[in-house]
Formats: structure tokens, C-alpha cells, sequence
């Protein structure tokens, strides 16, 4: 187990690395990719148990999915980081002939990518077939899901929400990027998600809360999270966090959502950035 | 070439064919699951519900769910049979099969049944006349549409075999069964008659319907090669092209719009490699209404006299 300081540290290059991708990118989506940094770090450093080299059917192991596959400047760091394929593939992000697509992708084999995602909401329903799977072939792992909160407005969600509570998927645990952000605006401009905390239980669901922005805090919570597996219910960790997380001027508003940052810009928030694990290449 | 074998004296729906083929399949290869949106007894899965229950998944009425659940499990390594009416196994899932299965490039069975007008008294907003074009656009997508009970019973339990995903559509009324001594092998066309005038190539239901025509046909001297194209896509290039350089004239059947259906597959194919003069017998840019399943065949210009009418425009 990695110590929150460890954790941090890695979180603070993986930061970097979003903030460079996209820079040489000159496109992508940095603001979520920053906020969810934490909850990525932690869950692949300390708790998710992947076997390298890389399997697609994840058979006795821990999965993850990305539904809201546009934050994949921060998964592609992490699997880089943890050894699912060279870090200076980190700079081919988004180019001509990359396995590093812009919206996460199988067709171009890159290790750590089980499903393409990017056309929102089809994440979740993805991670019960495989926690059902898991259930069917005798397997005890468990899978894990990142959604994010705007994304919780296509319907397909409460589809397979409302499944996952009937098949009692208590081997999924579900967590939802809750930042209040999406590209018009706050969630509460656009469509409201209402009680989020009220929906998800009345659904059925386990439902905890979580900083994502505390490493100390999302770390327990996904410990947590996985003392409620085999309870009969599928759990969900609604997890706060700030857009942009990490670098001052993106923090707190939907303008980072999908824009890259300028040269300027670039050395301004890796100025506040510490390189702990060394920069990839460019 | 003797062609009288392909008589019938049974009726039996295709649907009946899936139900059995998911069966005898699911017996065979425990890789297979099945999971259907509220349509169990319509599909005829309540057969594999019953046998294999742990193999069943009910999902409701949640069709774009049940595309993404059957594409988690196929990356497990599972082999998952979707079941649902061909209107919502397509059109209200295309982004889920797109992005999910297609681009995931995973082991997903689509499994389609009522498609087209022979769906019947429900009406339009249940007759799907474009899936065939929806599916066979998609990168990597198989499709199939069997013409009776015999071979959309061979075909569930062939695509098991098949690594990718596939689209298999097939129909609710009950209908003559022909093809039962037929080996079925997908993307391989399947000739029912030789002959030199004219090549029809029928799919699904439509080729019961053709082989009437060449019957009253063959009784005014016309000579009709008639070939099955059950499998739209890959597509059996090599039949179509050795059989029209015979006869220089094509005839398609489907039931399905003519936009995008298989006889604008054979047309593509026309096009590049010997083009022909060529008539469709489809769904000409229309929607269907509730009906008798025969009433509307031949309100919709797929009856016998339509195939029959086709043919001789281009023979005569």
C-alpha cells in the first residue's frame, strides 16, 4: 500500500501529464481530467488488482471502466504509470497513429482499455455485464466504474442503476465525478441532477460520499466501499470534486472542460505542479 | 440440379428457429448467455430461461442497457445473445451497438425478431424496414437473415462460432419451411435453382416468395437461376458475379426498404465488378401500417406477382 504521501506525489505527475498531453495535443479535455487525478490515483495504486500484462477479459482480477471516456488524459497517465504500456506513449496523445485516441478506444489495442467510451452514458451498463460475468464464472473480483455527473442525464444510467439493484450487483462499485460542472455550465443550470444522494438510494443502491480532492478521504471511502461488497447491493461513492483540481486558474469552472491550455498557460500550472516520477518525452 | 426438394409442408415461424437454434447452442457451448428485454416468449428464449436458468438475463424494458451488459460480458469472454424485436435490437440502440459492441469490436449476438412488414397488425412503429442498412454500414458487423425456421435455426447455432459481433434478423409469422437439407455456412450464397434468363437473389422471407415465382415462371419458359443470399454482410461476391456473368440480369428480393438493403449491396457489387441491369423487389421508400402479414406483403409490392412482374420487366 501506498502511503497518502506516496499517492500524492504520483497524483502531482499524473496532473502534469494531463496538463502536457493536452498542451501538445493542443486539444482534450484537461478540466475533469485534473479533478478525478486523486480518485484514479488511489484506486490504481492502492487498491484495484490488475495483473500485467494486460488480459481483455479481466478474469480474476479487478476491472475498471471509464464511462466518461473524455477525461482519458488522466487514465492514459495512470495506465502509463502503473505499467500498462511505455510512458512516453504519453506523447502521441490525440496524433495520427496513436493508440492513444482522444476518447479511450480497443481498436487499436492499447493494454488498459477494455471498452471505447466518449458517447456518454453506456459506461455503467457495461460494468454490470461484467460484474455479472464475474458473478457467472465463480470469479470474486470486483469491478469498478467512473461516471461522470453530467453524464448521469442519459438515461441509459438509471437502465442499468436500476438493473445492477436487481441483480443485486454487490461486486460493483460505481463512482460518480461530481463536480457540479458540464460544457454549458453548473449541472444546476442545465438539468439539475436534483437529490443525487435521494436517487441512487431509492434505486436500491449503497451510497457513500467521498473528497475526491482529499487523497486521505478517497482513499478510505474506496476502502470503504469495498468492506459493502457481497451485501446485496451494488455501491455507489458520490465524490465531490473541483474541475481543473491542481492548477489555479482552471479550478472551479466549466471553461476547462475541453479546451487545451496555450504555452503560456502550460508553464503557468506546471509551475504548480511537482515533477516526482520524471516528464515522458516530447 | 434438381430443385423440386424445396417444397413445404410444414409452416413454422423463424422465431421458433432462433428459440430452438439458442438452445441446442447454449447446450453445446456454456460460453453462451442469452439476455432479452421483456420479449422472452415472443423470442422463444423462455426455452433457454427454462433449461439454463443462471444463463438467462431478464433486463426489462431497457434495451440500450441490455447492448451494453451483453458487451461487459463479451469482454469477459462470454458469448451473449441479445433478444429483442429488430425495430429496438436496432434503431433505439445504434449508438450502443456503434460505440459498445461494433467499435469495442466485441463477440455480441443481435438477435432481431419481427422485423419487417410481416410483424403485421402492430403497425409502422414496430416494422423495421432499415435495420438490414443500419447494420451492415457498421465496420466489422455480420448480418444475417434467414429464410425459415431450418436455417435461422442453423444460423443462431453458427454464429456462435463466428468471433464478432452479428446482426441476425429474422420474423414473426409462420412460414413455409424449405430449407431444411441446406448446409448453412455464413457469408456462403446458396443456390436453389439454376437457370440462364435472369439471377434472383432473395433474403429472409422474401426467398419463399421468389421460388413461387420461378415455379409460375418456369411454366412461360423463363429460366431463373435463384440464389439465397441469407448473409448480406460479408457478402457472397464470388456467387453473384459467377452467376450474373451467366445471365446478365439481376433481380433482388428483401423485405426491407430499398435504400440500404441488400439489394443496394448487390448493386454496389454490380457497380465495381460487371455492371448490370438490375430491379428491386423491396420497400420503396415507405413505411408500413397494420395489416394482415400477406395483406401487406402485397400491398408493399413483395408478392409473388411483384417478383414475378420484376423479372419479366427486365426478361422481356
Amino acid at each position: 500500500m501506498k502511503t497518502i504521501a506516496e499517492l500524492q506525489s504520483i497524483a502531482s505527475q499524473v496532473r502534469r501529464d494531463i496538463i502536457r498531453q493536452t498542451w501538445s495535443a493542443k486539444s482534450g479535455h484537461p478540466g475533469g481530467s485534473l479533478g478525478c487525478a486523486d480518485y484514479l490515483t488511489s484506486l490504481y495504486f492502492n487498491h484495484l488488482r490488475f495483473k500485467l500484462p494486460f488480459t481483455m477479459n479481466g478474469n480474476d482480477e479487478d476491472i475498471f471502466v471509464l464511462s466518461n471516456g473524455h477525461i482519458s488524459p488522466v487514465f492514459y497517465s495512470i495506465l502509463a504509470r502503473t505499467g500498462h504500456f511505455p510512458v512516453d506513449e504519453l506523447a502521441t496523445f490525440r496524433k495520427l497513429n496513436s493508440r492513444l485516441q482522444g476518447h479511450p478506444a480497443t481498436q487499436e489495442h492499447i493494454p488498459g482499455v477494455r471498452i471505447a467510451s466518449g458517447s456518454l452514458g453506456q459506461g455503467l451498463s457495461v460494468a454490470l455485464g461484467l460484474a455479472l460475468a464475474k458473478k457467472f464464472q465463480a470469479d470474486t473480483k470486483l469491478v469498478f466504474a467512473l461516471t461522470g455527473d453530467g453524464e448521469l442525464q442519459e438515461g441509459q444510467n438509471w437502465e442499468a442503476i436500476m438493473a445492477a439493484a436487481h441483480y443485486k450487483a454487490d461486486n460493483l462499485i460505481v463512482t460518480v465525478d461530481w463536480n457540479g460542472q458540464q460544457i454549458d455550465g453548473p449541472n444546476d443550470k442545465v438539468i439539475s441532477l436534483g437529490d443525487l444522494e435521494g436517487k441512487w438510494k431509492t434505486f436500491g443502491w449503497t451510497v457513500l460520499h467521498a473528497n475526491g480532492n482529499d487523497m486521505q478521504d478517497i482513499d478510505q471511502k474506496i476502502s470503504d466501499a469495498k468492506s459493502h461488497v457481497g451485501q446485496g447491493k451494488p455501491i455507489v461513492i458520490l465524490m465531490k470534486t473541483i474541475m481543473g483540481f491542481g492548477v489555479d486558474y482552471m479550478m472551479g469552472t466549466h471553461r476547462w472542460h475541453g479546451v487545451a491550455p496555450n504555452d503560456e498557460q502550460t508553464a503557468k500550472a506546471l509551475d504548480q505542479l511537482t515533477e516526482t516520477l520524471g516528464d515522458y518525452k516530447i | 440440379m434438381s430443385w423440386d426438394k424445396f417444397t413445404s409442408t410444414q409452416k413454422i415461424a423463424t422465431r421458433n428457429g432462433f428459440g430452438d437454434g439458442l438452445l441446442e447452442a447454449a447446450r453445446s457451448n456454456p460460453k453462451i448467455v442469452a439476455l432479452c428485454a421483456d420479449l422472452a416468449g415472443s423470442l422463444k428464449m423462455d426455452l433457454l430461461e427454462k433449461e439454463f436458468p443462471s444463463r438467462y438475463f431478464q433486463v426489462g424494458v431497457a434495451e440500450a442497457n441490455m447492448i451494453g451488459m451483453a458487451a461487459g460480458m463479451a469482454t469477459s469472454g462470454l458469448i451473449p445473445y441479445t433478444g429483442t424485436f429488430a425495430n429496438f435490437s436496432t434503431g433505439r440502440v445504434y449508438d450502443q451497438i456503434r460505440q459498445s459492441v461494433a467499435y469495442s469490436g466485441k463477440n455480441v449476438k443481435i438477435c432481431a425478431s419481427h422485423a419487417g412488414l410481416t410483424l403485421g397488425e402492430d403497425g409502422a412503429t414496430h416494422q423495421i424496414l432499415e435495420d438490414i442498412g443500419l447494420m451492415k454500414m457498421l465496420p466489422g458487423m455480420c448480418v444475417i437473415n434467414p429464410a425459415d425456421y431450418a436455417q435461422t435455426k442453423a444460423a443462431t447455432m453458427a454464429i456462435a462460432n463466428h468471433e464478432g459481433p452479428v446482426y441476425l434478423r429474422f420474423g414473426r409469422p409462420d412460414w413455409p419451411v424449405f430449407m431444411q437439407n441446406e448446409k448453412f455456412e455464413i457469408g456462403k450464397a446458396i443456390t436453389l435453382r439454376e437457370g440462364k434468363d435472369v439471377s434472383i437473389f432473395a433474403t429472409g422471407h422474401m426467398l419463399w416468395q421468389a421460388l413461387e415465382a420461378v415455379r409460375l415462371l418456369e411454366q412461360e419458359g423463363i429460366d431463373c437461376e435463384l440464389i439465397n443470399i441469407h448473409t448480406i454482410k460479408p457478402l457472397d461476391i464470388e456467387a453473384i458475379i459467377k452467376s450474373v456473368k451467366k445471365t446478365n440480369r439481376v433481380v433482388s428480393c428483401e423485405e426491407h426498404q430499398r435504400n440500404g438493403g441488400l439489394g443496394d449491396s448487390i448493386a454496389q457489387t454490380l457497380a465495381l465488378h460487371h455492371p448490370t441491369r438490375m430491379e428491386y423487389v423491396a420497400v420503396n421508400d415507405s413505411f408500413g401500417e397494420s395489416g394482415k402479414p400477406m395483406e401487406l406483403i402485397e400491398k408493399y409490392g413483395l408478392g409473388v406477382k411483384d417478383v414475378v412482374a420484376a423479372v419479366k420487366k427486365i426478361v422481356l
